[in-house]
C-alpha cells in the first residue's frame, strides 16, 4: 500500500483525525472565498452536474419530440432551440469542464504530493469565469433561447436568427478564459510542484492525461476566443468577415471553429481514458502495461489533434486535396488511440480483476471507446462521409464518445474517488443497478441511431419520413432507461454523503498518492510532505512478494 | 532565476521586502518565482494563438481581395502610425530598463522609468484616437458600415474590418498594460520590490513586450504593405 515515508500516520480514520478539508471553515463565504484546490475541485463538480442535468432535460425533451414523425410536444422552433441548449449546456457547461476542473483539481496536487495547484488564486478566477460564462448562457435562454445549434454557424447565427445568439457566445467566450486558465494552471503545477521523488515517469498516468488536455486548452482555446469575438462583432455590427454578401467567408468560420473544436473532442476525451486508466489499474491490482506508450500516446493524441478539423468539413466545399489530406491524418489520431486500447486491455490481462462499481464503469468505458472511436474513421473516410455527413450515424458516433466514453469515464471517477473526496462509501447495490441501467439504455438509446443513419436519416429535422419512426419510438424509450439510470445513481450518491459508511483511506488498496492521505484529506492535503520512492503502480517489495 | 538573483543581491531571503513571503505551497521563493514566470509566458502563448486568428483571416482576404487591400491601405495615415511604432518601442525599452533598475535595487529609478513607459502607451492611445476619429469621419468602417465612395476596388470594408478588429484588440491590450504598469508603479513606490523579489515588474514587463510586438508586426503589414 505504502509508497511514500509518511503513509503509515495517515492512515487513520476520519473521525480519529477531526480536521479535514471540508470542516475546516464552515460557512457559505469561506467556500466562495476559498483557495483550496480541494474545495474549488468540487464546487466545479457540483456547477458541471447542473449543467449536466440541465443538458439532460432537454435531451429528453429532443427525444420526446421525436417519439412521432410529425409534431408531439413543440413545434419547429423550440424543437431548434431544445437541441442547440442541449448540445451547448453539454458540451461547455458539462463535457468540457468535466474531468479536469473537478476531478482535476481535487486531485492533480494530491496526486503529484503537492499542497495545491502553483496560482490557487487564479484557480479561484477560473471558476468565477466559468459561473459568469455560465451566467450569460443561462441568460440567452430566458432572454430567447438560442437556435443555432451548438456550433454556432455563420450565417446563420451571424444574421439570421432572430434569438440570443450574443448572450450564449459570449458566455461561451468567457467560459474559454477559464479553460485556459485551468490548463495554464496545471501545467505550470506539473512542472514546478512534484514532491521530491516525484519525476515525470512516476506520475499516475492520469495526470500525463491532464498534461495533455491542457497543451490543448492553452493552445486551441484562444483561437475559439477570437472566432467569438468576431462572429459576435458580426452580428452586432456587421463587419463583414464571414458574411458572403459583404465578401466575407462563412467557411472561414468553420474552419476556425473546428480549429478549436477538433482539438476539443480531445479536451474531452483526453481526461476520460486518464481516469479508465487509474480505475483499469487500481481494480484490477496490476500495474499498467506499457506505462510510457499510454503517456506519450496522449501527448501524440494532443499535437495530431491540431492537425484534422478538416474533417468536419468534407462537404463544406473545401478541396478534393485538403479532404484527402485531412483525411488521411484522420486516420493517423487512431494510431495513438489504438495504441491506448491495447495497453489497456494488456493492463487487464491476468489481473486480478474486481468488479466494483468504478470497474464496471472502466470496462464500459473500454467497450463503448472502441465503437465510438471505429465508427470515427468510418466517418473519416470519404467516401463514407459523403453519406454520412449531418445524419444519426454522426450523432451517434459523437454519443458513443462524449457520452459513452468521457462521461462514462467521468462517473467512474466520480465513483471511484468519492471516497476520497467525500469520506464516505456509497450503496454499491444502488450504485451497480444505476450503472446497468445507464449503460443498457445508453446502448439501446445511440445504438440505433447508427442505424437509423446509415438509413439517411438526418441531423437537426423535427419531421421525420414515417418510415423512421419505430427505431425512432425505440431509440426515445432508451432514453427513458438511462434517465433512469442516472437519476439512481444521483439518488445513489446523495444518499451516501447522509447515510454512507465513513471511508477508510484507501478503500481499493490502490498505489498512487492521493490514497495515502486520510479520506477526506486535510487542508494541507498532507500532514508530512511526501517523499516518493516508488513508481505509480509499483507496490514496495514485502506485498509483492 | 536564483543564481542570478543570488549574484545580483548578494544575500539570500533575507533581502526580500517585508511584505513578500513565500506562497505556502511552493518549497522556496525561488519556484514560486519560476512558477509566475512560466505562468506568464504560457498566457502569452495565448496571446500570440489569439492575435493569430486574425493575422490569419488578414492573409486570407489580403489573398482573395488584393486591389482592395493595396487600396484601402492607402487611407491609413502612415506618419501617425509610424509615430506610435516609435513610442511603442521606446516604451518597451524604457520598460525593460525598469526590470533592470527594479532588480539592482534603484527604486526611484524604477519609479521614474515606469511613468515614462505609462506616458508612452498613454500617448499611442491619443493617436490612436486621432486616427479612429479619422477614419469614422471618413467612413471608412467594417463591411456594411463602410460609407466612403471614391473607391475603386470591391470589399475595401472587409481591410477595415480587419483593421478595427486588430488595432482594437491591441488596443485594449495597451489599456491592460497600463492599468498593470500603474499596478506595480504604485507597489515600487511602497518599496516593495528589490534584487531579491522583482517578479512582478519582470511579469509585467514580459507583457508589455508582447503588446509592443503585435504591434510590431500589425504597423507594417497594415499601413505599410496593405
Ligand atoms: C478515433 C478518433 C475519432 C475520429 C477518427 C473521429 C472522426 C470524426 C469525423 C470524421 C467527424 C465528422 C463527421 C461529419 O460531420 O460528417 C466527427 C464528428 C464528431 N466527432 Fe469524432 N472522431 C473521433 C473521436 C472523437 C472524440 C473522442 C470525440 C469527443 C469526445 C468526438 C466528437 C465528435 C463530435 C462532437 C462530432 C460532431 C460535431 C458536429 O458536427 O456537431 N470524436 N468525428
Ligand atoms: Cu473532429
Amino acid at each position: 500500500m505504502a509508497n511514500t515515508a509518511t503513509v503509515d500516520e495517515l492512515g487513520h480514520a476520519p473521525e480519529v483525525r477531526g480536521k479535514n478539508y471540508l470542516n475546516q471553515t464552515a460557512g457559505v463565504w469561506s467556500w466562495l472565498t476559498t483557495v483550496d484546490h480541494k474545495r474549488i475541485g468540487i464546487m466545479y463538480l457540483v456547477s458541471v452536474l447542473v449543467g449536466f442535468g440541465l443538458g439532460g432535460i432537454f435531451a429528453l425533451l429532443v427525444r420526446l419530440e421525436l417519439l412521432t414523425a410529425k409534431k408531439t410536444i413543440m413545434d419547429a422552433t423550440q424543437y431548434n432551440q431544445a437541441f442547440t441548449l442541449h448540445g451547448a449546456a453539454m458540451v461547455f457547461l458539462f463535457i468540457i469542464p468535466s474531468i479536469p476542473a473537478s476531478l482535476g483539481n481535487f486531485f492533480l496536487p494530491l496526486m503529484i504530493g503537492a499542497k495545491d495547484v502553483a496560482f490557487p488564486k487564479l484557480n479561484l478566477l477560473s471558476l468565477y469565469l466559468f459561473w459568469i460564462g455560465a451566467i450569460f448562457m443561462l441568460a440567452a435562454i430566458v432572454t430567447g433561447g438560442v437556435d443555432t445549434g451548438w456550433t454556432f454557424y455563420v450565417p446563420y447565427a451571424s444574421g439570421v436568427s432572430t434569438t440570443s445568439v450574443i448572450s450564449a457566445t459570449f458566455g461561451v467566450f468567457v467560459m474559454g478564459f477559464s479553460s485556459i486558465l485551468t490548463g495554464l494552471n496545471f501545467i505550470v503545477t506539473l512542472h514546478k510542484l512534484r514532491a521530491p521523488g516525484m519525476s515525470w515517469y512516476r506520475m499516475p498516468l492520469f495526470l500525463w492525461s491532464l498534461y495533455a488536455t491542457s497543451i490543448i486548452q492553452v493552445l486551441a482555446t484562444p483561437v475559439l476566443g477570437i472566432t467569438l469575438l468576431l462572429l459576435i462583432f458580426e452580428r452586432a455590427f456587421h463587419i463583414g468577415i464571414f458574411d458572403p454578401t459583404l465578401g466575407g467567408d462563412p467557411v472561414l468560420f468553420q474552419h476556425f471553429f473546428w480549429f478549436y473544436s477538433h482539438p476539443a473532442v480531445y479536451i474531452m476525451i483526453l481526461p476520460g481514458m486518464g481516469v479508465a486508466t487509474e480505475i483499469l489499474s487500481t481494480h484490477s491490482k496490476r500495474r499498467v502495461f506499457g506505462y510510457k506508450a499510454i503517456a506519450f500516446s496522449s501527448v501524440a493524441i494532443a499535437l495530431v489533434s491540431f492537425l484534422v478539423w478538416g474533417h468536419h468539413m468534407f462537404v463544406s466545399g473545401q478541396s478534393e486535396l485538403s479532404s484527402a489530406i485531412f483525411s488521411f491524418l484522420t486516420f493517423f489520431v487512431a494510431i495513438p488511440s489504438g495504441v491506448k486500447m491495447f495497453n489497456w486491455l494488456g493492463t487487464l490481462w491476468g489481473g486480478s480483476i474486481r468488479f466494483t462499481v468504478p470497474m464496471l464503469y472502466g470496462i464500459a468505458f473500454l467497450f463503448l471507446f472502441a465503437i465510438g472511436g471505429l465508427t470515427g474513421l468510418f466517418l473519416g473516410t470519404l467516401s463514407v462521409d459523403l453519406h454520412l455527413h449531418d445524419t444519426y450515424f454522426v450523432v451517434a458516433h459523437f454519443h458513443y464518445v462524449m457520452m459513452g466514453s468521457t462521461a462514462i469515464a467521468f462517473f467512474g471517477g466520480l465513483h471511484h474517488w468519492w471516497p476520497k473526496m467525500t469520506g464516505k462509501m456509497y450503496d454499491e447495490k444502488l450504485a451497480r443497478v444505476g450503472f446497468a441501467l445507464t449503460f443498457i439504455g445508453f446502448n439501446w438509446t445511440f445504438f440505433t441511431q447508427f442505424i437509423l443513419g446509415t438509413r439517411g436519416m438526418p441531423r437537426r429535422y423535427y419531421n421525420y419520413l414515417d418510415q423512421f419512426q419505430p427505431l425512432h419510438a425505440f431509440s426515445t424509450y432508451g432514453s427513458w432507461v438511462l434517465g433512469t439510470g442516472f437519476l439512481i445513481t444521483f439518488i445513489c450518491l446523495a444518499r451516501s454523503l447522509k447515510t454512507g459508511a465513513p471511508a477508510p483511506a484507501n478503500p481499493w488498496d490502490s498505489t498512487t498518492l492521493e490514497w495515502q492521505t486520510a479520506s477526506p484529506p486535510i487542508t494541507e492535503n498532507f500532514e508530512k510532505a511526501p517523499i516518493v520512492t516508488l513508481d505509480a503502480y509499483e507496490r514496495p517489495a514485502e506485498e509483492t512478494a | 532565476m536564483s543564481a542570478k538573483a543570488e549574484a545580483l543581491g548578494g544575500a539570500g531571503e533575507s533581502k526580500l521586502s517585508p511584505q513578500f513571503h513565500v506562497a505556502h505551497h511552493f518549497d522556496k521563493a525561488d519556484t514560486q518565482f519560476d512558477a509566475g514566470r512560466m505562468g506568464v509566458w504560457l498566457f502569452l502563448v495565448t496571446e500570440i494563438l489569439l492575435f493569430g486568428g486574425l493575422f490569419c483571416a488578414f492573409a486570407i482576404f489580403r489573398s482573395k481581395y488584393f486591389p482592395s487591400f493595396v487600396e484601402a491601405h492607402h487611407h491609413l495615415d502612415r506618419v501617425m502610425g509610424g509615430i506610435n511604432t516609435i513610442v511603442l518601442i521606446t516604451s518597451s525599452f524604457t520598460m525593460a530598463l525598469a526590470v533592470r533598475s527594479a532588480q539592482k535595487n534603484e527604486t526611484k529609478k524604477t519609479t521614474l522609468l515606469l511613468a515614462i513607459t505609462l506616458a508612452c502607451a498613454a500617448g499611442f492611445l491619443v493617436v490612436k484616437y486621432f486616427e479612429y476619429s479619422h477614419k469614422i469621419h471618413d467612413g471608412l468602417l467594417p463591411g456594411g458600415n463602410f460609407t466612403a465612395a471614391d473607391f475603386a476596388s470591391g470589399h475595401p470594408g472587409i481591410f477595415f474590418a480587419i483593421y478595427f478588429m486588430m488595432t482594437g484588440i491591441h488596443g485594449v491590450h495597451v489599456v491592460i498594460g497600463m492599468g498593470l504598469i500603474l499596478w506595480i508603479l504604485l507597489r515600487n513606490q511602497k518599496n516593495e520590490f528589490s534584487s531579491r523579489y522583482y517578479a512582478p515588474v519582470e511579469n509585467v514587463g514580459l507583457y508589455w513586450h508582447l503588446v509592443d510586438l503585435v504591434w510590431i508586426f500589425l504597423f507594417p503589414l497594415l499601413y505599410l504593405v496593405g
